[in-house]
């Protein structure tokens, strides 16, 4: 049987369609706005919503989702206070969820427990981005175990023999990291990251998303020709951040949210 | 015998590490952002490559030697011995190189091997800044680009290190983010290179950080341990009984014991309690720290029950770090090492002695060394010879350790 997350990228690609994956920061910016940004992301165009687990030393990340976090940490929010959230709304939320959580509070809760919870809170898949495949053997079999995907990245500079790796570890999608940078940093949609997306794909039978400094319906666009997801992290966040009440955030970052999926709908 | 030579082939669990996938026992490894993989491997083989020939050994041989000032003394500290008992006490002079600390010994070997490389930049991240001025001096001497993270609150407390990495031609960028320390310095060191991976090597400045950095600092430190091992059999005729160093996050104890560990001496690295390690204000990760993962390796670390990082503590901004290197890690599950901690009260006042007994101003890092020796006197008879690894010089304290004298009136 194939996973939530395979299923979603089946029926994009039957439709046609590049998969939109909206990356919110988990608790952010309190626990009643977090759920309301899930129900909006999720009626706004969302086929995969990515939840990030704030960590104290986020080393992928740039300002922006360093920000958030730490705001995120500093009002008290931990793993579990995001996972018992994400249990509560799993029945009304249509898309899949995706954690996103650097490995030391997993490796710090347990991997079979963190596992187990993540399972337990309706999670279909798991981003870490500080956990090679080399390490990964104490993470996977818990997380195939739970009917977790592991979703691992490839990066710009990648030699090709190892994106073959990394791609037989990975379940769900491949993540392609759009430029060596953290997540945030100003993307330019070149020539260059499209061959590579191509050749990533050339790789595996997984499907592709791409991700970091995706932030313009206009990028999303180009990218659509070729990816078969993109992520959208940082420049969401960042509406959520500048927004002055918590019903713009959602307004906005739904605004956002439409605009994008919208752009990835037409592939040319 | 080379510096870089393997020193034992005995049959000791830690002989071996780190193994070939950067891990020491349970420890160590690589957790990294994928970015940042191939980096490592085209390091790890760039080390290997650069440490087989003869011409890159003699090279930082050379440059030890006539431009950092090794081999560094090892002085006999009679009047601190005499106040502490009837053992005699040696100190490894690392405060008499060049840049005042035993991170030129590091930041030498990591710049040639940059410049090996082809690496046009070099990033660093310091706490005290010994890392920083060591670094921005290799990076002047070789004739390249220099970019130093700093938390801001350490440049707060190091001005005087501030002030020599930008004369030395190096851009001293502040770190804003989380404890505003070492930590955080090395987050943005990290994102640095991740985004400039191409043309920057890292020179991270001590034992810790993802394969092959804890091997790679170890080896080019394991200097300390080699001379003092050699001067101390010239001396006194045999092995010391017990060697003495500061632990933050490990790198000049490392060095020193490196030599030692097949050795029957007692090794004691010393971290840093800060206020008490009841207070929860300390850097002591060995000490009161677990097992998790930082800065891209396993190690002992101080974090909270859901794995956040918490913010390490030490009046020495040097030791202000909540993790260690793994290879110490090690070394304490094993019982080779035994790790115990001062405070920063303790710190000060074994500053302010070895100032005015020895006339020798310690850094307040080396300090935590020094002020162990009050722990161990029951311990110090006649018969006994202590080594202490007398890391870095106090300049660049005088300022912070008279405005703590003043706080504490």
């Amino acid at each position: 049987m194939s996973s939530k997350i395979e299923q979603v990228f089946k029926r994009t690609k039957q439709e046609k369609r590049c998969a939109f994956i909206p990356f919110i920061t988990g608790g952010f910016p309190n626990t009643e706005t977090f759920i309301g940004l899930l129900r909006a992301l999720d009626t706004s165009g969302a086929d995969i919503i990515e939840v990030g687990i704030p960590f104290s030393d986020p080393l992928a990340d740039g300002p922006i989702i360093q920000h958030s976090s730490k705001l995120a940490l500093d009002a008290g929010v931990t793993p579990q206070s995001i996972l018992d959230t994400l249990r509560e709304i799993k029945h009304e939320i249509r898309a899949p969820l995706v954690v996103m959580s650097y490995w030391n509070p997993i490796m710090r809760r347990g991997p079979e427990e963190f596992a187990a919870a993540l399972s337990e809170a309706g999670v279909s898949g798991a981003i870490v981005p500080d956990l090679t495949p080399e390490e990964s053997d104490k993470w996977r079999i818990h997380a195939e175990n739970h009917g977790i995907d592991t979703i691992f990245m490839v990066a710009p500079i990648t030699p090709a023999e190892r994106i073959m790796k990394i791609a037989s570890f990975s379940r769900g999608f491949l993540y392609l990291v759009s430029m060596t940078g953290v997540t945030g940093s100003s993307l330019n949609v070149s020539s260059r990251l499209e061959f590579q997306i191509t050749n990533v794909k050339g790789m595996t039978n997984l499907p592709v998303s791409v991700g970091f400094g995706v932030s313009t319906p206009s990028q999303a666009s180009e990218l659509a020709k070729y990816a078969d997801g993109v992520i959208v992290g940082s420049a969401l966040v960042k509406r959520c951040i500048e927004s002055q009440s918590d019903v713009e955030a959602i307004n906005s970052v739904s605004s956002l949210s439409r605009e994008i999926s919208e752009a990835l709908r037409f592939r040319n | 015998m080379s510096r870089l030579e393997p020193l034992s082939t005995g049959q000791n669990p830690w002989n071996t590490a780190p193994d070939a996938t950067g891990h020491f026992g349970r420890f160590g490894g690589r957790f990294v952002p994928e970015t940042l993989t191939p980096a490592l491997e085209e390091l790890t083989q760039a080390y290997y490559c650069a440490i087989g020939q003869e011409s890159f050994r003699n090279r930082l041989d050379l440059l030890l030697r006539d431009y950092a000032g090794r081999e560094t003394p090892l002085y006999e500290a009679e009047r601190l011995a005499k106040i502490h008992g009837k053992a005699r006490i040696f100190l490894k002079r690392e405060d008499l190189t060049h840049t005042g600390a035993h991170k030129i010994n590091n930041s030498l070997g990591q710049a040639l091997l940059a410049q090996w490389m082809g690496k046009r930049r070099i990033i660093a991240e310091t706490g005290a800044g010994q890392h920083g001025v060591a670094t921005a001096t290799a990076a002047a001497l070789l004739g390249i680009e220099c970019v130093v993270y700093m938390g801001s609150l350490d440049i707060e407390r190091q001005r005087l290190n501030v002030l020599r990495m930008k004369m030395l031609g190096a851009e001293v960028i502040p770190v804003e983010s989380g404890s505003k320390s070492l930590k955080d310095a090395v987050n943005a060191a990290i994102r640095d290179w991740v985004t400039n991976v191409a043309n920057t090597h890292y020179i991270i400045g001590s034992v810790i950080g993802p394969h092959p950095y804890p091997m790679i600092v170890r080896d080019f430190q394991s200097v300390i341990g080699i001379e003092a091992r050699r001067q101390i059999l010239d001396r006194t005729g045999r092995l010391p009984d017990i060697i003495v160093a500061c632990v933050g996050a490990g790198s000049n104890a490392m060095g020193m014991f490196h030599a030692f560990l097949d050795d029957p001496v007692d090794l004691i690295g010393v971290e840093a309690a800060g206020l008490g390690l009841d207070t929860g204000k300390h850097s002591a990760s060995l000490c009161a720290g677990s097992h998790g993962v930082l800065h891209g390796a396993e190690m002992y670390l101080l974090q909270d029950e859901f794995g956040q990082i918490v913010e390490a503590h030490s009046l020495a901004a040097g030791l202000d770090y909540p993790g260690v290197g793994p290879e110490h890690c090690l070394l304490k599950d094993f019982n080779r090492v035994k790790y115990d901690s001062v405070t920063d009260q303790s710190a000060v006042e074994a500053f302010l002695g070895l100032a005015r007994i020895e006339g020798i101003i310690p850094a307040l890092e080396s300090a935590h060394a020094i002020a162990y020796l009050d722990k161990l006197a029951p311990e110090l008879t006649r018969d006994k010879i202590v080594l202490v690894c007398l890391s870095g010089r106090g300049d660049k304290d005088v300022e912070h350790v008279a405005a703590y004298l003043e706080s504490q009136k």
